[in-house]
Formats: C-alpha cells, sequence, structure tokens
C-alpha cells in the first residue's frame, strides 16, 4: 500500500483543496491463515513490536491481533509523562533507550505523535524525599541521564502555579527535574504505529480475541485460536498489559503479575496555564495540560486486583485533594471526566520483555503504572527479542527467571508513587 | 467504592478496608527444602484470576480482623465472605453460594 506522506506542505495542501482527497491510513484485513509472527494486543507497545520486526528486521508476513480497536486500552487511558529518571542502571537503559526513539518519532514514523520534552518535575516533601531525589539525581548523571535539582525557588520559577508557600500539610522543600522528559500524544502514537506498519506489510486486525493458544508436539507454539479463526504461526508476542494473564494461561505460562485498576481523570479545558508535568510521589499527583487545554491528572491503582476498567472515586479524590494543594489555582475547576485502566504490576515493579518457556512464546509485560514512557524503547527491543529468538542487550536483565534467580530490579521506590 | 460485608461487622465502605492479595496461600512448612522455582512460586507467583477470585481482606479500620472473600474480578461483586477458618465456599453453577451462612445482601444497582 502506498502511504500518503505528511508534510506541512501536504497540510496546506489539503487545506485549501477543502480536505478533500484524504486516504484512510491503514488496512482492514481479514486474518490470513499464516504468517510468519504475530503480535497479541494493538496498543503502542504491540504495533511498535509489528513496526520494528518489519521495519529492523525485515518480517513484513506479520500481524497484530487486537481484542478491542487499537489503542484502546491503556494506550488510551494513561497519562501520556514520558521521562526516564530511574534509578538503576538496567532501568536507566531501558527508558533512555526509549526517550531518544521518543525524541525523533515523528519523523521516524512521519507521524506527528506531538512529542513536547517540555520537562518532567518530582516534588520532594520530606527530608527522605531529598535524600532519594538526590540519589537518584546522582545515579542518572552516572548512567547519562539528564536529572537536575532545584530548591523550591526555582521549582517554582519553571512551573509558575506551584505553591510553594510553608503553610500546607507537604510543603515543597525542592524537585528533580528531567528537561527531557515530557508528555506525547498518546492516540497518535498508537495510529502513526499501526500507519507505518502497515505501510511495510503488517495486517492490523482488530475486533480479534485469541482463545487458545495450539502448541506442537515439541511444545513450541503452532497457532493462535481466535475469534476470526485459527491463524497459525511458528512466532507469538504477547504484548496484552492487564490481560498478559490471561493470554499466557492459555500456553500454561505463568507470569509474576497482578492487574489493578490504575485511575485518571481530566479538567475541563482551560488556556494555557501549566507549562510542564509536576508528579510528587509523596503526597501522589501527577498533572500535566494537555494540547487540548485539560489538565490531565493521574490518580492511583485501585487496593484490590480486578478486570473491570473502572475504580472507587474516593481514589481520585485523594489524588485532588493533593493538586488542590499544590496549585491552588485549580480548586474552582471542574472535573471533565474520570477513567480506568487495567495495569499488569510485577513484584519488582519492573517490566518483562523476554523469552518464555514456551518456544517461539515471547512476552512483553509488566509495565504496571508506567509503560505509555517505554512505548518505542520496549517496542524496540521486543522486535529485536522476537526476530532474533533472543533479548536486546537492553533487555536481557528484564526476564521472567529473575524473581527465581534473585535478581529482582527493584524500582519499586524509584517509581513515581510510594507503593 | 466496593461495599464490603465484613463476617463479624457487617457492610462496610472499602476505605475501612485493607486488602491482603490472594487467599490460602500456606507459608511452605519447610521452607529450606524447597528449590529456588518453587519458592519463587510461593513468593511471587499468584493466580491473578480472571473471574472468581478468592482473595484476603482485613477490616483494618474496623474490628481489626482479617477475613475471606470471593469476588467475581469481571465485574467487582462479591459472591462471598467467609472467616478466615472456614474452607473456601462452594458455588453453584450460577455463581453463588449455596449456604447464606455469610453471603452479603445482594449487590445494590449500579448504573452502568
Amino acid at each position: 500500500m502506498s502511504k500518503q506522506s505528511f508534510s506541512g506542505l501536504s497540510l496546506i495542501w489539503r487545506s485549501l483543496s477543502k480536505h478533500r482527497g484524504w486516504q484512510t491510513q491503514w488496512r482492514k484485513p481479514e486474518p490470513k491463515a499464516r504468517y510468519d509472527a504475530v503480535i497479541v494486543g494493538g496498543g503502542g507497545h504491540g504495533l511498535g513490536a509489528a513496526y520494528y520486526l518489519a521495519k529492523e528486521h525485515g518480517l513484513t508476513n506479520i500481524a497484530v491481533l487486537e481484542k478491542g480497536w487499537i489503542g484502546g486500552g491503556n494506550t488510551g487511558r494513561n497519562t501520556t509523562i514520558i521521562r526516564s529518571n530511574y534509578l538503576f542502571n538496567e532501568s536507566a537503559a531501558l527508558y533512555d533507550h526509549s526517550v531518544k526513539l521518543w525524541e525523533n518519532l515523528s519523523q521516524a514514523l512521519n507521524y506527528n505523535v506531538m512529542f513536547s520534552p517540555r520537562g518532567v518535575m518530582m516534588l520532594a516533601h520530606t527530608v527522605h524525599d531529598i535524600q532519594v531525589f538526590k540519589r537518584h539525581v546522582h545515579a542518572n548523571r552516572c548512567n547519562g541521564v539528564d536529572n537536575e535539582w532545584l530548591d523550591p525557588v526555582q521549582a517554582k520559577e519553571f512551573c509558575p502555579p506551584l505553591n510553594i508557600e510553608d503553610n500546607i500539610r507537604y510543603p515543597v522543600l525542592g524537585a528533580a527535574l528531567q528537561r527531557r522528559g515530557g508528555t506525547a500524544r498518546h492516540d497518535a502514537v498508537a495510529w502513526g504505529y499501526a500507519r507505518a506498519a502497515d505501510a511495510l506489510g503488517v495486517d492490523i486486525i482488530e475486533n480479534c480475541e485469541v482463545t487458545g493458544i495450539r502448541r506442537n508436539a515439541g511444545g513450541a507454539v503452532e497457532a493462535l485460536e481466535t475469534s476470526r479463526g485459527v491463524i497459525h504461526s511458528p512466532k507469538v508476542g504477547v504484548s496484552a498489559a492487564g490481560h498478559t494473564s490471561v493470554i499466557m494461561a492459555l500456553a500454561g505460562v505463568h507470569v509474576p503479575l497482578e492487574s489493578y485498576p490504575l485511575q485518571a481523570l481530566v479538567s475541563e479545558p482551560v488556556k494555557p496555564i501549566f507549562p510542564c508535568v509536576v508528579m510528587s510521589n509523596t503526597i501522589h499527583a501527577y498533572i500535566s495540560q494537555s494540547d487540548k487545554g485539560e489538565l490531565v491528572i493521574g490518580a492511583g491503582t485501585d487496593a484490590y486486583t480486578s478486570y473491570t476498567q473502572r475504580g472507587a472515586l474516593h481514589v481520585n479524590t485523594h489524588t485532588l485533594d493533593a493538586i488542590c494543594e499544590l496549585f491552588p489555582n485549580f480548586r474552582r475547576l471542574r472535573m471533565l471526566r474520570n477513567w480506568g485502566g487495567i495495569v499488569d504490576v510485577t513484584p519488582d515493579r519492573s517490566p518483562i520483555i523476554a523469552k518464555t518457556p514456551v518456544p517461539g512464546l515471547y512476552v512483553n509485560c509488566g509495565w504496571g503504572t508506567g509503560g505509555f514512557k517505554a512505548t518505542p524503547g520496549s517496542a524496540h527491543v521486543f522486535a529485536w527479542t522476537i526476530a532474533r529468538d533472543e533479548p536486546h542487550p537492553i533487555n536481557a536483565p528484564f526476564t521472567i527467571e529473575r524473581f527465581r534467580d534473585g535478581y529482582l530490579i527493584d524500582e519499586a521506590a524509584a517509581a513515581a508513587v510510594a507503593h | 467504592m466496593l461495599l464490603i460485608a465484613c463476617p463479624y461487622c457487617g457492610e462496610r465502605p472499602e476505605i475501612e478496608f485493607s486488602y491482603g492479595g490472594q487467599a490460602h496461600l500456606a507459608r511452605p512448612p519447610q521452607p529450606s527444602q524447597l528449590d529456588d522455582q518453587a519458592w519463587a512460586e510461593f513468593l511471587y507467583m499468584r493466580s491473578n484470576t480472571r473471574g472468581v477470585y478468592a482473595e484476603r481482606w482485613r477490616h483494618s479500620r474496623g474490628c481489626g480482623q482479617f477475613f475471606n472473600a470471593l469476588r467475581d474480578t469481571t465485574t467487582d461483586h462479591f459472591l462471598a465472605v467467609y472467616k478466615r477458618d472456614e474452607a473456601q465456599p462452594a458455588l453453584s453453577s450460577e455463581g453463588r453460594p449455596p449456604s447464606e451462612a455469610h453471603e452479603p445482601p445482594a449487590p445494590r444497582e449500579r448504573s452502568p
């Protein structure tokens, strides 16, 4: 399929010609009986893996199977924060690989993913926060990841709506700032990868739920049973986020995951007021402003495991308490809507991107509450792992077996919120 | 917010409770006899069931008691609650427990 190329000139030309002639961005093919590789899960991670398989590894007879519609799961439900200021070497390598891909993703895909490196600022409210964040700053610098310490006045200069008075319950004592961090447009990420993968011959098959995994006499993956028929493939990559446990159980593989609802909400749209991303792990707040003007606010996970894609309102109000203390001028804003997604959480809060005990079956899961930022990097190394049947050096530590062997990548304290 | 029927206190809002994860996980009697795989299974592997899930709760801002519950993780409806020393209730084909002993009241109507 010849791809319609986007540029500033093409936008002007189409608008002058009354927006006639825009093409469909990807096909809606019927599933073939046989592919060289199949990705289960049409979110950013899965579509990206298909794109890199086709682009960098020459596998073009591949398909992405999506139970619902592409980008309709956690890709469309997150708060779009991108950063790589993780503590451990393994994580810093993985997340910074991703940030580097974000920086040129719009050009690579010829699709504007609206990556905006507006800076991610993490607030410290206690002496322990200060110690932990300064440790992060130093660890990040050793790994070539930018991160700097700001005092409260510098923090307010960077983010003017911030309240740095000392009369609130948890005053701002400082902040760690990653200037290369920021946000991107979540839907555009899914659509951009889908369009670019489709142009390389990848079949994107929506409304196609995997109901069984067939294995041959040797135990290797042979075919997938789906709601749209049996699809043969010697390689299957599972990128199914909160439903990974369900898919992997079809092949008899246990993964150390628990699925929790994670909620987010947005305010009514307002004029540009918020220049960056601010997060606070101690009092639990994430906030940024979308290009539409809504304040995008990340709430927490609910206490219990669930597959319902919804949660309780008290989780949202808890976050709003913190937002209203930190940003008093938002107190009269009305919230427009809230929603939930199901996130797959590992015991050490680091992902799994690995081969499984079943030959031909690969898994990319365990992103928990922070998978969006990793979309390009995760997809890139997952494609490598599938194509070469061995992990990329960056994802080699992120195995299932690390839980057996004791090589945990314990980012629990380094993730955005206190777990 | 979930309404949870504590077997000791009755129906209370979720914020009075702490979640305890998968129920009926017994610490291995001879931990030193386990190999790494079995130890990892005990420490880290949970069933993460999509459907009826046996789980522990603690009424931590109430009576303080631990108890178990059966909840459908596709709807978040509680099917049964039972005390720690009681066996997991068997569910009928309709997904309801046969005994009325600790069955919580019928879930309230929820708008979708």
